[in-house]
């Protein structure tokens, strides 16, 4: 800046002003009596809390306004508690601020960088130690070195190996087949076509032997949607539409964007919405993307209905279910 | 001598025949702090880093992180005899067989939303008042480091009941995972010992989320506070507060006796949260399974900003040489965070590239003298709320009554438009502020009172304001940008003429302001 424009000049620190506390002894022993009413609030809170804890059951319900019907039992362990730790605050904030010194007091800062003699002396230094190291000079221990402490890093990789084990193709394939008994989820029921009403949804899992336990990981993979619309309503092509059965159309309920269970049917407008991040299928058109963020549709499963009546996949899933992956082929 | 005078006296007595440290002891019980209400946001974050300690270390004694299907039988009527993991049946067991462990889950998932509210807020001081800048560079990138933390640590923490709505949160962390070109699947069957949940990553995250995460906290926050210390905090412009010193109250008693009361404050109101506030009440939405979901799916609000940039993402994705691309998720989900994280990290250096400063600064800008900088800020911000009200989008159409589709395009549009216009809007109100406070110097404090002249003229009395004022209005440096010529003395081309021609014009952009007042001016305006 040009030395000529004088700028407007610090008046320094303002002059301090003393408290009431600090001239007028009764004004000082009423902070002192509120300092020890605000800590003795915080005992007061403590009993609170052990009332609470022994004597009101943890069953037992109260109405406040604003809260409702609350747990007493949780409300006044918790307000006890608030209490004990809140008044030791303001006791002691309160005490520092009525009769604690309340004059500022300034102290000097210096520059952090050192003196230029010290700092050439540091530099000095470290170069004499990079010169004693002599890494500049032989290149064999530098090369050698650079090669171990590279190849060191990859120890904890291989030993983390056994974390799980590789995908294979896990993520391609689903326990659907050729013929699996759609069950309902929960309960396991098979299903007949009748029982699907028009517009009806049901959520459908594979069929598995009795007894056998479901894993989630196979859940991730195989929730199949139901849904029942009027035949005319599909606008779907000649091999689509020979995947639906009596206006019964079957999708991966798990989402193609990040794997959701895509849940929320609209009847009105026949679409699909997954409440993670608003994808939406229309599900007249084999759930094409209307919106959102998925690329790619809901898989359709083939279904058809075995000699008894019950719904069958027809075939296994032509595609991956759930979210994309880098081995993915569309 | 009081009592309690001669037992400090023989405690400093004591503590020195032992160590020899009455030099260093007596030169940091005088430390001085400068107070301000905004060097306590940073406080609130410490604390409540104790207070997840305290109350998560409670939680660990009935928490069983295991993903073994066991059948409930708990007091919880309308969940019994429900499969469910170890997991979730110990949380509830948490929140109602065991007394008080309702009260401490809440304590602890209220702490750590003020934890990473004030985390935030902090950092929001910190940038705004251009605290960052040397010597406190790497106390800037240790926040950074401290905030990704705290993110990674809250959700890893909100998964680890295993209930449906946490389940689902877990579920799109695994699709980010997958997604990632070449190792994505591998990485993501590595993580879960499996395909997805499998039994393997609840028992995982508990040793990152207890023993790892809150290791590399105690490290940072232990660094970033001693950096504090040895460094002195900044403080405030004003009267008698230079670049050179420190003006404000001693460690002891004063500052030992105001923090340490705070610490209680902070936790007594986080307590009081937890027991009137119901939050996460995980037997509500019922045990994780793939298969379902609940409408309304919401993460915790610092994921909020995340999960709204995934869910207006377009709906891209790459298919080549029989590989996918999922660009729907990489862009919002890893490279857009990236960027964003690692732009933060760098802007102190970024700054002091453009402006060419490098000196010290102790001495806190008024966000209004640094127009540049509080616009860049606030755009940033505006970015991050445009985010985050598209991570509520499901939430905002139910509440209003609004179409879901409109919310998103606004966001989607809004994304890229309103950033850059909070950029101009906030630098012209800067200036404008700063047009304001030039005048408030040279012609006083309009006082409202109308005078009738003797030639029948009305005009407003100005009264001039304090000398106290007058130095805060006009402390502040005014720098000229840097002067980087294309040539060199000699006539020849600089080397990267483009770089400097950059640097040239956002350093110009960076030194934009209305003069402010001197005394000449003052002067000026008494001569007539």
């Amino acid at each position: 800046m040009s030395n000529e424009i004088e700028a407007i000049r610090d008046p320094g620190l303002p002059a301090h002003v003393h408290r009431r506390a600090d001239t007028d002894p009764k004004a000082a022993a009423k902070a002192e009596r509120q300092v020890a009413i605000l800590f003795l609030l915080s005992a007061l809170g403590t009993l609170t809390l052990i009332g609470a804890y022994f004597f009101i059951p943890q069953d037992a319900f109260i109405f406040f306004p604003v809260l409702g019907d609350t747990n007493a039992h949780q409300l006044f362990l918790g307000l006890g508690m608030a209490a004990s730790l809140f008044f030791i605050g303001m006791g002691a904030i309160h005490w520092a601020k009525t009769l604690m010194p309340d004059e500022e007091v300034i102290i000097q800062r210096h520059e952090f960088r050192s003196e230029d003699e010290d700092r050439a002396d540091l530099i000095a230094t470290a170069k004499a130690g990079a010169a004693a190291a002599g890494l500049g000079r032989r290149s064999l221990i530098k090369r050698s070195l650079g090669l171990s402490l590279g190849l060191v890093g990859i120890s904890p990789l291989i030993l983390l190996r056994d974390l799980g084990p590789l995908p294979g193709d896990e993520l391609k394939k689903t326990s659907w087949k050729a013929g699996t008994r759609l069950v309902t989820d929960p309960g396991d029921r098979p299903i007949r076509a009748d029982d699907l009403e028009v517009g009806a949804v049901a959520q459908t899992l594979p069929q598995i032997g009795e007894g056998v336990h479901r894993k989630l990981s196979d859940i991730g993979k195989d929730a199949v949607l139901l849904i029942r619309l009027r035949p005319e309503e599909f606008n779907l092509d000649a091999e689509r539409l020979s995947w639906t059965h009596e206006g019964i159309i079957a999708f991966s309920k798990i989402c193609s964007h990040m794997g959701c269970a895509v849940a929320l049917y609209e009847q009105q407008t026949k679409h699909l919405l997954c409440p993670c991040h608003q994808s939406t299928f229309d599900v007249t058109r084999a759930a094409k993307v209307i919106f959102g963020p998925s690329a790619r549709p809901l898989p359709q499963l083939a279904i058809t209905v075995d000699s008894e009546g019950y719904l069958i996949a027809k075939q296994p899933f032509s595609e991956p279910v759930g979210p994309s992956f880098w081995e993915r082929s569309s | 001598m009081t009592a309690s005078e001669r037992i400090a006296g023989t405690v400093a007595n004591y503590v020195d025949e032992r160590t020899g440290a009455a030099k260093w002891m007596k030169k940091n019980l005088n430390k001085v702090f400068p107070d301000h209400w905004s060097f306590l946001l940073g406080e609130i974050a410490l604390y409540s880093f104790v207070i997840l300690l305290l109350s998560g270390t409670f939680l660990t004694f009935w928490f069983d992180p295991s993903q073994r299907e066991v059948i409930y039988d708990g007091s919880y009527a309308p969940l019994k005899g429900l499969e469910m993991s170890a997991a979730y049946a110990s949380t509830l067991d948490i929140s109602f067989e065991i007394r008080g462990g309702l009260l401490m889950r809440q304590i602890h998932h209220w702490a750590a939303l003020i934890f990473m509210a004030a985390i935030v807020v902090h950092l929001m001081r910190v940038y705004f008042t251009g605290a960052f800048r040397k010597p406190r560079e790497f106390n800037w990138i240790i926040g950074v480091g401290l905030l990704t933390l705290g993110i990674v640590e809250g959700f890893l923490g909100y998964s680890l009941p295993d209930d449906l709505l946490s389940g689902t949160g877990i579920r799109i962390a695994e699709a980010i995972i997958q997604a990632l070109p070449v190792v994505g699947s591998y990485l993501a069957f590595f993580a879960f010992g499996g395909a997805f949940p499998g039994e393997a990553f609840i028992p995982r995250i508990y040793t990152v989320h207890v023993l790892l995460l809150p290791g590399a906290f105690l490290a940072l926050i232990t660094v970033h506070l001693m950096l504090v210390w040895y460094q002195k905090h900044t403080q405030y412009p004003g009267p008698g507060r230079t670049n050179n010193n420190v003006v404000g109250y001693p460690l002891f008693p004063v500052y030992m006796a105001k923090a340490g009361g705070f610490f209680f404050i902070v936790f007594g109101v986080t307590a009081f949260l937890g027991a009137v506030a119901s939050i996460n009440p995980i037997w509500l939405y019922g045990p994780y399974t793939p298969g379902q979901i609940s409408a309304g799916s919401q993460p915790d609000w610092y994921m909020g900003w995340l999960d709204g940039l995934v869910r207006m993402a377009p709906p891209l994705e790459t298919y080549i040489f029989g590989r996918t691309i999922s660009w729907n998720i990489l862009i919002p989900g890893l490279i857009v965070p990236g960027i964003l994280f690692t732009g933060m990290a760098l802007y102190p250096f970024i700054e002091s590239w453009m402006t060419g400063d490098k000196r010290e600064h102790h001495l806190l800008d008024r966000p209004r003298n640094a127009p540049n900088r509080t616009a860049l800020g606030v755009m940033s911000l505006t970015f991050m709320l445009v985010a985050l009200i598209n991570g509520g989008n499901d939430i905002i159409a139910i509440t209003f009554d609004l179409s879901i589709n409109q919310i998103m395009w606004f966001s989607r549009i809004g994304i890229i438009v309103l950033p850059p216009l909070a950029f101009v809007i906030t630098k012209r109100l800067c200036l404008s502020l700063q047009r304001a406070d030039r005048d408030l110097v040279l012609h006083g404090r309009e006082t409202g009172r109308l005078v009738m002249m003797p030639h029948g003229e009305f005009v407003e009395v100005h009264e001039p304001i304090s000398p106290e004022k007058a130095w805060l209005l006009t402390q502040h440096e005014q720098n000229p940008p840097l002067a980087l010529e294309e040539n060199d003395l000699h006539g020849v081309r600089r080397p990267g003429v483009l770089k400097n021609k950059l640097r040239a014009r956002l350093s110009k952009a960076h030194a934009v302001s209305i003069p402010k007042a001197t005394a000449d001016d003052l002067k000026e305006i008494e001569h007539h």
